[in-house]
């Protein structure tokens, strides 16, 4: 099959041919960087937690009554949470849990002259602090998350401090955290400084993530430190079986209900771990069906210009195709001229696309903080047009090649 | 001249309805491309939208900027200096620069209603001052606002939404009344028609601006005197004031100023940089002098960024596929067009001018462009529909009006008439006598 004879038909169709090229690029570009986004966002929200997520169960309670004790009020609550049937464990929270948005951090140094460093320079940068994520709770808090120490021990009852004024003398780090702070080096029974206070590392889970993400380098850096929750609003995190969420939800708010009338218990903030984790991603999700839908909206519209043309060009040359077949074309060589001519305008879109692909990265990376786009992404993005192009001109060409060669002998 | 459009218009729908699946699939790529962008372009439209027509040209926020001159102001997570500390704003007030200026800060207070039937609830609200009636031009069903006196004695008195006074008293007039809030009673001297706002400019980034109000104001100073805390951002730099909102090194208050006329609003910058000048002179202000600024109401919406970057996202993708669709239509249009290339050929040797050749496909192709504008309405509609089943907070603003259902049919109509003026153009310079020689 000779190329010429296509190449010098697609020169009288130049206008065409040129514009179904130019949709072919964008469609390429814009495909190659939605289905990297996509990626991205999927890769963003499977990022895992550290904490036996399908079994927890989380209920806000906030406390209305006058002058309670928030201690004696949090043991009185937990024995009745404790009581529920199906909860296995139960603990209580000020506020912070992987993915509940509500964080608070400080800066950490790893010993005295980083700290000095830090002040010096007023910027954590370069100076060997850094800031993690800070997570209190009471006694049994690592159990009911299904937290597993890798190295070190649990809190001891005269480890708590109460409230977030004082802070306690001891914590437990993240693997993630202790490799920031201690590069290299053994991080249990270090001294970490936070602003002036000696605090100890006397534990090591593997992974706990931030109640906030923010780069996925320091996302993995949290503390638990043994700091009792103080004041009127409290969350109760209750571990059950996955299968008992709902009813253990249902029964925690009636049960807390008794036991003090005098406390708020607001619907939206009673809900399983599950829930949180979709809210903090919903947005993420929201977008990767979108990207998803535009993506196929923008092929699907590709593959019906491809055949609406290629329709379009069988009818017009309907006579020169029975002319061809009178004088010794084949069907085969009839369907391979449409394919051939396909596959040349194709081409030619994915090597215009390409660049426009990656011109379009540059402009996202400079706008959404997007990562530069993967090379391989670009052959992959080239293999779905050319079989795009190829299925959808299938047809048009098909019946071309059943063009009678009598044609010829008839006037148009 | 009209017999000829009413007869190109004949024209055109003959020529359509003979090629029905060609026909369908550019009115399909029309209706897609612009249903999906005027989806985004209407969410853009109502996030971005004027919360104060009429009044949002004499709207104005002053800023100061009290920080130390070495802040690590990441620790903030926003501008600390986007708010005013206690003296500022107390300074401002006093000033009395303005036709009207008033301070504000989010309130959050726990109602107590006094019906056993009733929980106790927590309501969203604003302490602010007197002004902030008349300048906002708040609509009041019952009672009126508290006055400056009011303000200068902490008076306990607070003006209700009509929704919380509904909900507290039922039908009855709710002036007069008292109301247990926190821990103090406060007088009701007020009750304000539903008004809110949207987004709700004055409320700082903590807020829900699309969806959240005010269900209750009450006087700033009563507020402070009471403790009754603020709900938005509070920033401290220095030596940490423990709680005292007096404090010259908190930000936590928002102030507006109503200004008439652009020479009262430079006059009123140029306040603002001399009593920067003078603070810095005082030894308390450290930046330049010329970091006070003094942003419009729209301005001010722009510096806030209030338009999530996914939703720009969002918009750009629209467009991108709006792009893709009107190549799609105009390399369709074009091989239909060049396909008429005999047809053409007898009307120009009939007579018919090139102008004449190119109005004819110019008329195909707006009435492709209307059939792609109503199945656009239509599938914008439906993705309008999905916005605000999303749990945002703009989600349920994300409503077409009358403008944007016109702009989506202009849209449509423009952009099948610019996919169509390179295959018109094209066609109308068809070359008769070598055409008509193939005939």
């Amino acid at each position: 099959m000779q190329i010429r004879p296509i190449l010098s038909t697609l020169h009288k169709h130049k206008l065409t041919a040129t514009l179904l090229i130019l949709q072919v690029a964008f469609t390429c570009a814009i495909v190659c960087n939605v289905v990297f986004m996509v990626a991205n966002r999927i890769n963003r929200i499977s990022v895992p937690t550290g904490i036996a997520e399908n079994e927890l169960s989380v209920i806000h309670s906030t406390g209305i009554g006058r002058d309670e004790n928030a201690q004696a009020r949090h043991e009185v609550d937990l024995a009745v949470l404790r009581a529920i049937p199906g909860v296995t464990s139960a603990a209580a929270v000020s506020y912070s849990l992987p993915l509940s948005k509500s964080d608070s951090s400080y800066g950490a140094c790893p010993d005295q002259e980083s700290r000095q460093r830090m002040l010096q320079q007023q910027s954590l940068k370069g100076s060997g602090c850094v800031q993690p994520s800070v997570y209190d709770g009471t006694p049994g808090l690592l159990g009911t998350l299904g937290l597993r120490l890798a190295a070190g021990r649990d809190f001891r009852a005269e480890d708590y401090v109460v409230g977030f004024k004082n802070k306690p003398a001891v914590a437990i780090i993240t693997r993630a955290l202790a490799q920031h702070l201690y590069p290299g080096k053994q991080a249990l029974s270090q001294t970490m400084y936070f602003d002036d206070k000696a605090v100890r590392v006397v534990g090591i889970v593997d992974t706990l993530l931030r109640p906030r993400l923010r780069t996925p380098g320091v996302d993995g850096d949290s503390i638990i430190w043994p700091q009792l929750p103080d004041g009127s609003g409290v969350d109760y995190v209750l571990r059950s079986t996955p299968r008992d969420r709902h009813a253990v939800l249902a029964a925690a708010r009636t049960a807390l209900l008794k036991a003090s009338p005098d406390r708020l218990i607001d619907p939206q903030q009673t809900q399983t771990y599950t829930e949180i984790r979709a809210a903090y991603f919903q947005r993420d999700t929201t977008m990767i069906g979108l990207l998803i839908a535009s993506a196929l909206g923008l092929l699907f519209v590709t593959a019906l210009g491809i055949a609406g043309l290629a329709n379009f060009w069988v009818q017009q040359r309907t006579r020169s195709i029975g002319i061809r077949r009178a004088i010794g074309a084949t069907r085969g060589d009839i369907l391979h001229y449409f394919q051939i001519e396909n596959f040349l305008i194709v081409t030619a879109g994915i090597v215009l696309g390409v660049l426009l692909a990656v011109l379009l990265n540059l402009l996202l990376m400079t706008h959404y903080e997007l990562p530069r786009l993967p090379l391989w992404y670009l052959p992959i993005g080239a293999l779905v047009l050319w079989a795009l192009g190829q299925l959808s001109v299938l047809s048009p060409a098909l019946r071309a090649a059943q063009v009678p060669p009598v044609v010829a002998t008839r006037s148009v | 001249m009209d017999d000829m459009l009413g007869y190109y218009l004949d024209l055109a729908l003959r020529s359509l309805k003979r090629t029905p699946i060609l026909t369908g699939l550019m009115v399909l790529a029309i209706g897609l491309g612009i249903g999906a962008s005027m989806t985004m372009l209407t969410v853009l439209h109502v996030m971005t939208d004027d919360p104060m027509p009429g009044r949002s040209a004499q709207l104005y926020t002053p800023h100061l900027d009290p920080l130390p001159l070495k802040s690590n102001s990441a620790a903030f997570g926003h501008d600390a200096s986007d708010h005013l500390t206690w003296p500022d704003a107390m300074a401002l007030l006093k000033a009395h620069r303005a036709q009207r200026q008033a301070v504000m800060a989010a309130g959050y207070l726990l109602v107590r209603p006094a019906a056993a039937d009733l929980r106790s609830f927590y309501v969203n609200g604003r302490y602010t001052t007197a002004d902030f009636f008349t300048m906002f031009g708040v609509p009041f069903e019952h009672g009126s606002s508290w006055s400056a006196a009011d303000d200068a004695a902490s008076a306990h008195v607070v003006v209700l939404a009509d929704s919380l006074a509904r909900k507290l008293f039922g039908s009855t007039d709710a002036v007069g009344k008292m109301v247990r809030m926190g821990e103090n009673d406060l007088r009701v001297i007020g009750v304000t028609t539903n008004w809110q706002p949207s987004p709700l400019f004055y409320a700082d980034s903590r807020t829900k601006r699309y969806s959240d109000r005010d269900l209750f104001f009450l006087p700033l100073s009563t507020a402070v005197d009471l403790n009754l805390g603020t709900d938005g951002n509070v920033d401290s730099w220095g030596k940490m004031p423990n709680g005292d909102m007096r404090s010259a090194t908190t930000t936590w208050l928002q102030f507006w100023v109503q200004l008439d006329t652009p020479t009262q609003a430079a006059a009123y910058k140029q306040f603002l940089i001399d009593y920067s000048a003078q603070q810095k002179l005082l030894g308390r202000f450290q930046r330049p002098a010329t970091n006070a600024k003094l942003y419009s109401l729209m301005g001010w919406l722009v510096h806030e960024n209030l338009v999530p970057g996914d939703v720009r996202l969002q918009m750009w993708l629209a467009l991108g596929f709006l792009l893709v669709c009107m190549v799609n239509v105009m390399a369709l249009l074009l091989a239909k067009f060049l396909r008429r290339s005999g047809e053409i050929s007898v009307r120009r040797a009939l007579g018919a001018r090139r102008r004449d050749i190119f109005v004819q496909f110019g008329i195909e192709s707006v009435v492709i462009g209307v059939a792609g504008g109503v199945l656009g309405v239509l599938i914008a509609e439906l993705g309008l529909w999905s916005v605000r089943h999303r749990p945002d907070d703009y989600a349920h603003i994300a409503r077409m009006d009358a403008s944007m259902l016109l702009a989506t049919l202009a849209l449509a109509v423009f952009a099948s008439m610019m996919a169509s003026l390179l295959p018109a153009w094209r066609a109308c310079r068809v070359a008769p006598a070598l055409q008509l020689k193939t005939l």
